[in-house]
């Protein structure tokens, strides 16, 4: 690097790099790291930021000159830091081809065209760790606004909205907030759901990373609404990150007097702690993760009674998920219409989605409610990877449904997934291509089930895991036809015999692969074949002739030494000592391994 | 138990706040700081708080983050959500177990590494994802994992042999 004082003339006032779990894991920190050392001597500031949600082109770098103009670099390692500092900083050349976002034509418009941005307003434009960068963005307006009118005003704005729980369920929150509020007790709650556990989701963990304020007053405000003096943040204990940004947001908050007794001098008090998940699902479904905040086995109970009236110690809680306390700052501030101007009849305002899987660019998009399924993974996701199809979207995790490619059409909003045998759920998106076992996908899901029930009632414990047997009979290439029969049989009991979400939803993805791939189970059973070739009992691998350049690449690799051979000659896999772990597919240059 | 582990023991507990409901974290402190929370833990635990052992037993027994045994030096954690699920993570947590010799859930016979599966680490556009102790790595691919296992491996033996032998380090180093 180059170690001259003098000052950068390209106009560049700022840098940011995107600092949140996603970033990290692509090298951020060190990304960071290097242009700190080049810069600062220049006085150039480089500072953290949280995430736009463009995951696909991790890590992220974006410079802002004097006149505002935002460039956005994607995939910055070691030899992209080099080149924006001496390129862009020092001489002002913006080096188009590395740009993801502004310069005409840049990769990432479109990835960001269709989106609108309400939750995640702020994620990846401001330091999480910082309240000013907050407070600047017009964070706590909402909140002393809220202070001046009366909790049933706040409570009715909500209303009006149209918000609905963002968690899964989609239980209005305006109506909800009311039920708390109108059970007299000397005590009450609030309580944020973080403890997203849904695999193949991870909105809330990026808005807790990019921009805890804003949940945290999405939360002080219900605080106000419902009349509670206590809350608390429930968060998987697999988001060490979300949780020390929160606890930094909290004891900020506290110092400005946004927290804690009198809140803004409006009489209002609230204070609130951190309980970090243990590791269980189960949790997640409301009245577990009270028991689990009790400190107790996170076991379901019946409802009613609902927490609305006895919850906590008791006592009368409202329990919202992170990103339903993420659009309240918003509905208060810019007022019911601005919000509900988003959407469908039904479903008001926008929902985030982790979008992942076999697609182009995947990340977290924002979409408003009634977008269809099509526009989010092709507009925004760039589509399928080149030389594959599109064969499903799973939405909702283990709880909801594989959707067929032939209903990509549909719109997402509550009811009209449901109509297709999935659910909205928290937001996981997971787009399958041709390579995806629709049979593996649902023993998959069962699988998960299976380990995370917590065990209480019968069909859900005993259920789950006859589904699972059957289904690694199936993949085994031991399944029979009745076995299919058996599947929904059991599923239907399962569904109609457990007390809580987990259970009641868990056969959803059997069920609705059954309903959709009946072909790729008949594949399996009858005709004992793997479709997608993912199947391990039924596919073995293979050296083509014609391709083996004998470079002993494979034979190096494999870690049962199953594949033998001279060098520059054909090499051969002995079938009974290869475990069929794919090392050589993987590691071949020639594409000189094949799976049948 | 030793009488360090018993002491360090008295002092987690005097350091946690105990309030209504904190035998979860309780045993998180616990977990953290000594790496296990073993039965005999839970009775000095219970002796101490006035929870009953039973319940905190019960807890420590539902909860995928408790563990009863003391695990390996290293945590490694192979996601198995959905996208790193479709991305091969099955692939990934083979070459794990040829590189460590310890399949999921165990700890491998030098202590070095634990292996462990995970419902989802949240970097679903990175997968196939993998962490180890505190820092994620993304987009692993499974021929790549034994080097990585290397790495780690070399540098917990620096730190152990820094650990034990830092007197003769400092001589041969001079």
């Amino acid at each position: 690097m180059s170690q001259s004082n003098s000052t950068p003339n390209s106009g560049i006032v700022e840098i940011r790099v995107g600092l949140a779990s996603c970033g990290m894991a692509a090298g951020a920190t060190q990304v960071s790291k290097a242009l700190i050392e080049a810069l600062e001597p220049h006085g150039v500031p480089v500072k953290a930021a949280g995430c736009i949600g463009m995951c696909y082109a991790e890590p992220l770098v974006e410079l802002i000159d004097a006149e505002g103009r935002h460039f956005m670099y994607g995939k910055v390692d070691d030899e992209r830091v080099q080149g924006i500092v001496d390129r862009h900083v020092k001489q002002g050349q913006p080096i188009s081809e590395w740009l993801e976002l502004g310069h005409p034509g840049a990769q990432s418009e479109k990835y960001l065209a269709k989106q609108v941005r309400i939750a995640l307003r702020n994620c990846g434009h401001i330091d999480p760790e910082n309240i000013d960068d907050y407070v600047a963005a017009g964070g706590y307006s909402a909140l002393a606004k809220s202070l001046q009118t009366s909790p049933e005003a706040v409570i009715e704005e909500v209303s009006q909205a149209g918000l609905r729980g963002r968690g899964g369920a989609g239980f209005p929150t305006g109506l909800k907030w009311r039920l708390t509020r109108e059970v007299p007790s000397d005590a009450k709650y609030v309580v944020c759901n973080a403890d997203e556990g849904d695999p193949g989701a991870f909105m809330d963990r990026s808005l807790l990373e990019s921009d805890p304020h804003t949940v945290l007053e999405g939360m002080i405000i219900a605080s106000y609404a419902i009349g509670a003096s206590r809350g608390y943040f429930y968060v998987r204990a697999e988001y060490p990150v979300a949780v020390r940004r929160l606890r930094k947001a909290i004891s900020q908050a506290t110092e400005r007097g946004y927290l804690g007794d009198d809140i803004l001098g409006s009489g209002h008090s609230f204070e609130v702690s951190i309980r970090e998940g243990a590791g269980a699902f189960v949790c997640g479904e409301e009245t577990a993760l009270l028991m689990s905040i009790e400190g107790r086995r996170g076991m379901p109970v019946p409802r009613p009674p609902f927490p609305s009236e006895r919850g906590l110690w008791d006592h009368p809680t409202s329990i919202n998920n992170v990103e339903t306390f993420a659009n309240v700052p918003f509905i208060l501030d810019q007022g019911w219409q601005a919000y509900a101007a988003h959407g469908t009849d039904k479903s008001k305002g926008t929902k985030v989605f982790a979008l992942a899987g076999n697609v182009v660019r995947g990340g977290l998009v924002e979409v408003p409610m009634g977008t269809t399924l099509r526009e989010i993974i092709y507009d925004i996701g760039g589509g399928i990877p080149e030389g594959h199809t599109l064969k499903a979207v799973q939405t909702g995790g283990p709880s909801g449904g594989c959707i067929p490619a032939s209903l990509a059409d549909t719109p997402v909003d509550y009811d009209s997934l449901a109509a297709v045998g999935s659910i909205m759920g928290s937001g996981g998106l997971l787009v399958m291509d041709d390579t995806a076992c629709m049979v593996d996908v649902a023993r998959f899901f069962i699988a998960f089930s299976v380990e995370e029930s917590c065990g209480k009632c019968t069909f859900c414990r005993v259920g789950t895991r006859q589904m699972e047997e059957i289904l690694n009979r199936i993949t085994g290439g031991e399944g029979s036809p009745e076995d299919l029969l058996k599947l929904e049989e059991i599923a239907e009991k399962i569904i109609k015999g457990s007390l809580c979400g987990l259970g009641q939803t868990a056969p959803n993805p059997v069920l609705t692969t059954l309903r959709n791939f009946a072909d790729e189970y008949e594949a399996h059973v009858n005709e004992k074949r793997c479709p997608a070739k993912r199947c391990t009992a039924l596919i073995t691998f293979e050296i083509i002739a014609d391709k083996c350049t004998g470079c002993t690449l494979c034979a190096r690799n494999c870690p049962t030494k199953a594949i033998t051979g001279e060098s520059r000659e054909l090499h051969f896999i002995d079938q009974d000592k290869c475990i069929k772990c794919g090392l050589c597919q993987n590691v071949c240059k020639f594409d000189a391994v094949a799976v049948s | 138990m030793e009488a360090a582990v018993q002491e360090q023991l008295t002092a987690i507990i005097k350091e946690a706040n105990v309030e209504r409901g904190a035998a979860i974290p309780i045993l998180q402190a616990v977990q953290n700081k000594l790496g296990y929370v073993s039965k005999e833990m839970i009775e000095t635990i219970s002796e101490q708080t006035g929870i009953p052992a039973s319940d905190l037993y019960g807890v420590a027994t539902f909860y995928s983050q408790f563990y009863m045994e003391p695990r390996g030096q290293n945590i490694v954690k192979v996601c198995h959500g959905t996208a790193c699920h479709l991305a091969g993570a099955g692939r990934v947590a083979t070459a794990l177990e040829m590189a460590t010799g310890a399949k999921d859930g165990q700890t491998s016979e030098d202590r070095m590494f634990t292996h462990e599966r995970v419902a989802c680490l949240g970097c679903c556009s990175l997968a196939p994802v993998v962490m180890v102790n505190e820092e994620v790595h993304a987009n692993v691919r499974p021929e790549r994992v034994n080097a990585l296992m290397r790495k780690y491996r070399k540098a917990s033996e620096t730190k152990n042999s820094e650990g034990t032998n830092r007197v003769a380090e400092q001589q041969h180093t001079e």
